[in-house]
């Protein structure tokens, strides 16, 4: 099947797509977007987490006839040109990054948080990436990297008014 | 005027003792880091795995016929199209990379398929016919040395014992315990995977997530029947590794299946097989006795250790050498009857994770401790302390701990933490009442503070650094100096396995440090360089650190002839338009063997302490445990670059929180009973608490700038300090990691 969806703005087209393949395996290997990762395939770790129509979701969960017309945006998406969003930023200021399989993932998921939520509490950013697995950093530094990403977007909304 | 090498080179930011960005940390959050389940290759086609579904049979028969038939396939192998030895292993040759008469684990690769989808190869690997004969597998690792043998030699892999002074010195106390080990799996998140491109040298280039690309060149090699120059490796992204990744798994399959077929051939394992496709920690039965006085001085210490190494050796030897040797934990104690036995069975094979024998012995060394101080009505932390070993200290191999062995000051140091508020206290979400996320069960809604009780628990380990008994250890750098665009610029290349550590950002501070170029530039890590040794034992930084130094005090040395009779300490009017390139081969001390009847010998590099306190509420009525706070102290002698030094000691305490109250492959009659993420729990960011930790750098007069391993001593005492709390909250014996519900419940 063919499915046409907008990815990162672009409006983008994937043809002899099986029935059976998720949004997860279109992204990674029929459009050249492989950052979102494929770590569990069954919505376990969170790190193949994109946007969908503005709410985050597991790729590997979505079947990819079911992002026909619709818009997707991937951590690839996320960065404009050479500037990295403040999420990105803080997570490799934080240390968050190690290995870095789960941080595409993180970042989004991270992403989504502060913009809905512009100073998370500690609980509220503990549950809000629950859904995101990562084995290397014990998870300090990412909390360390939200709460200064909540910073940074912050300052930046400020020096915009 | 001569200047000394010191003297040329200025100081920059971004060397040893700061925390600069990672190298690659930019591409990582942009997503475009390229791991090696990323690689694309024009043509390439995918391979899959026909894994044997039981724990032990003899193959009757293979029908490739209904596989070959599926279009879109290329090629179907066995043992057959195997070119060269069909064994390999780190320390025994006894895997087969397809088997052939015989299948000795649930899992165990049997046939591969090549397709031009990941669908059809599944679908063509559904069709191939095995006949097998099911036989009755060893699963017990206490009685499998006297069971039907798996291998010609036996089931007995390694027996390593200990003796030292008198085990029938008088004790006043003496305290006994059997303790139990569960099967932990590394579940680095990126999963297994590389790309083989045949050459048109009729050799192979695999691009692959490993964590020695030397070792896998070597038997890689062997199987295919190649001379080495012919398989060439490159690192590809690795997502994790903790020990998974030092055994081959995928790595002659995708070469075969290239060669046969011609076309470039991707293979990736998703989060089942990868369950199946890599070694896990090995399971333990450990046996324990001290004796000590009535002041809670130790007498003697008399253990037996089992360790469960499944279908194929692996690194078991190390292992079983590593539960003997620091068996007694980081304690002063003379009089010692140690044995531990690594063994084969018919369970999935077992070999290195992060600490590994180390884990193991800790949970009971460290669950004994607690059973002697409340034997003698002593303060936990105080009876370790009493027994504490210290620079001077003898081992039990006699060799003499020669550097700083600050094993008190850490229990000292996380005692004296201030503790947590009381279970119960109001969460920053600041409703009346408990937050609900503070409690055991979480947002699950199970108790608002009801029947929930708070322990404490303290536990200390300590882990051997870098390869032991003899093994020619070493690893290779080349530092390249010049000038790009009118500024000295450094490259600096090795083989050592990047696997998330960051290694690639210690190297570039290293060579900041001892060049004062701000430019570094880290060239892919190959075989086309020599051996960079295993990111395994903690010792990259050690090693591999070492040899980059060494490698740069070359270029120094060259430097300083280029100064010789020259005023100018510039570098760019010095080199001018010459390239210094400098390889280095760099050793640490040499170790020795173990004697084989009495386990003596300086066998040890280096060894590294940590210490952990962890405070936990655990809901008495559920068995739900949340571990409130883990906080640690560790000595890493010098911290090249502190925020990795807290990551490593934060990532490896999640791991032995892990152990501690959640994380084991179960197993029935040999076979897995929960291969993912659904059914195999790692802990998430709810399940880690707040870590207060403390650093010490007392630096190590023989290691470079005074360096400790750091990667897993902190997975050791976390697991002990947890189950400690969890007594202290419950007064339950819990003998056994992961505690699971039931064993608080008894039910």
């Amino acid at each position: 099947m063919r499915v046409n969806v907008t990815v990162n703005g672009e409006q983008r087209q994937a043809d002899d797509v099986w029935e059976g393949e998720s949004l997860l395996y279109v992204l990674r290997e029929r459009l050249g977007l492989p950052g979102s990762k494929n770590a569990c395939e069954q919505g376990e770790c969170g790190s193949c987490t994109v946007y969908l129509d503005d709410v985050p979701v597991c790729s590997c969960l979505v079947a990819a006839g079911q992002a026909q017309d619709r818009e997707v945006r991937t951590v690839e998406g996320l960065a404009e040109g050479d500037a990295l969003d403040p999420v990105q930023e803080a997570f490799v200021e934080a240390g968050a990054v190690q290995c870095g399989f789960c941080t595409p993932g993180l970042v989004v998921a991270a992403h989504d948080l502060v913009n809905r939520v512009p100073d998370p509490s500690d609980p509220e950013i503990r549950e809000a990436l629950a859904g995101n697995l990562c084995r290397c950093t014990g998870y300090e530094k990412i909390l360390d990297a939200v709460r200064l990403a909540a910073r940074k977007k912050s300052a930046q909304q400020k020096s915009a008014r | 005027m001569s200047l000394t090498p010191a003297e040329l080179t200025s100081s920059v930011s971004g060397g040893i003792g700061s925390s600069p960005q990672r190298p690659d940390g930019n591409l990582k959050v942009r997503g475009e880091y390229a791991y090696a389940s990323d690689l694309w290759h024009e043509d390439m086609i995918w391979g899959a795995t026909l894994r044997s579904p039981h724990p032990y049979a003899k193959i009757l028969s293979i029908d490739l016929t209904e596989a070959l038939k599926v279009p879109g396939v290329y090629a179907v192998l066995t043992h057959q199209d195997v070119p060269g030895r069909n064994l390999y292993g780190l320390e025994h040759k006894d895997q087969p990379v397809l088997a052939e008469d015989v299948v000795r684990y649930q899992g165990e690769p049997v046939a591969l398929v090549g397709a031009d989808h990941p669908e059809t190869a599944l679908r063509a690997m559904k069709r191939i016919k095995v006949e097998y004969e099911v036989l009755t597998p060893v699963v017990d690792m206490e009685t499998a040395i006297d069971d039907t043998p798996l291998h010609p030699g036996g089931n007995l892999v390694r027996h390593v014992p200990i003796r030292r002074g008198d085990v029938s010195a008088k004790a006043d106390v003496v305290v006994t315990g059997r303790y139990e080990v569960g099967m932990q799996d590394q579940a680095f998140l990126g999963p297994e995977s590389g790309l083989a491109v045949p050459a048109e040298d009729g050799g192979v280039d695999l691009y692959i997530a490993t964590q020695w690309l030397h070792v896998d060149q070597k038997q890689i090699a062997s199987a295919l029947g190649m001379p080495l120059p012919k398989v060439r490796l490159t690192l590809s992204g690795v997502g994790g590794a903790f020990g998974g990744r030092e055994d081959l798994s995928m790595q002659v399959h995708a070469c075969l299946l290239a060669l046969h077929t011609g076309k470039p051939t991707k293979m990736v394992y998703n989060r089942e097989e990868s369950f199946y496709g890599h070694v896990h920690r090995h399971p333990a039965v450990l046996y324990y006795e001290h004796g000590a006085d009535h002041t809670g001085k130790l007498v003697y210490v008399k253990a037996k250790i089992y360790l469960d190494g499944g279908a194929y050796a692996s690194s078991t030897s190390a292992v079983v050498a590593n539960a003997a040797t620091l068996g007694i934990g980081p304690y002063e104690v003379h009089n010692l009857s140690i044995d531990a036995w690594g063994v084969y069975t018919n369970n999935p094979p077992c070999g290195a994770m992060r600490g590994f024998g180390a884990v193991q012995a800790a949970f009971a060394y460290e669950s004994q401790m607690d059973k002697l101080a409340e034997a003698l009505g002593m303060d936990p932390v105080d009876v370790r302390i009493m027994n504490a070993m210290t620079e001077g200290t003898l081992m039990p191999t006699g060799q003499v701990v020669d550097s700083a062995a600050p094993v008190a000051q850490l229990l000292k140091l996380v005692k004296d933490k201030p503790l947590p508020p009381p279970s119960g206290s109001v969460g920053s979400a600041g409703s009346a009442g408990v937050d609900l996320r503070n409690l055991p069960g979480g947002v699950s809604n199970t108790t608002h503070g009801e029947g929930v009780v708070r322990g404490v628990g303290y536990a200390v380990g300590i882990k051997n650094i870098c390869f032991s008994e003899g093994y020619d250890d070493y690893s290779t750098a080349r530092v390249r100096l010049q000038v790009i665009n009118g500024e000295p610029a450094a490259l600096a290349h090795t083989a050592a396995c990047e696997v998330g550590q960051g290694l690639v950002t210690i190297m570039q501070q290293i060579v900041r440090s001892e060049l004062g170029v701000e430019r570094v530039t880290i060239l892919p890590m190959d075989t086309s360089i020599g051996n960079g040794g295993s990111t395994s034992a903690s010792r990259q930084t050690y090693v591999t650190g070492g040899a980059v130094r060494a490698a740069c005090l070359a270029v120094k040395d060259k430097l300083a002839k280029l100064a010789a009779g020259r005023s100018t300490t510039d570098l760019v009017e010095l080199l001018g338009d010459q390239v210094i390139d400098e390889t280095v081969e760099w050793r640490h001390r040499a170790t020795e063997p173990l004697d084989p009847v009495t386990g003596q010998g300086n066998a040890h590099v280096q060894y590294g302490f940590a210490a952990h306190r962890a405070v936990v509420d655990v809901d008495i009525e559920l068995g739900v445990v949340k571990v409130v706070e883990l906080d640690c102290a560790q000595d890493v002698g010098k911290a090249l670059n502190p925020q990795a030094v807290i990551g490593q000691i934060q990532g490896g305490s999640a791991q032995g929180l892990g152990l501690a109250v959640m994380e084991e492959i179960q197993t029935a009659g040999g076979k897995v009973r929960n291969p993912s993420f659904t059914d195999y729990l790692i802990p998430t960011v709810l399940d880690m608490p707040p870590m207060s930790i403390d650093v010490l750098e007392l630096a190590d007069p023989n290691a470079p700038y005074g360096v400790r391993g750091v990667g897993e001593p902190p997975t050791i005492s976390s697991t002990p300090a947890i189950v400690a709390a969890i007594r202290n909250a419950t007064g339950l014996a819990l003998t056994r990691v992961p505690v699971r519900p039931e064993h608080i419940t008894n039910t």
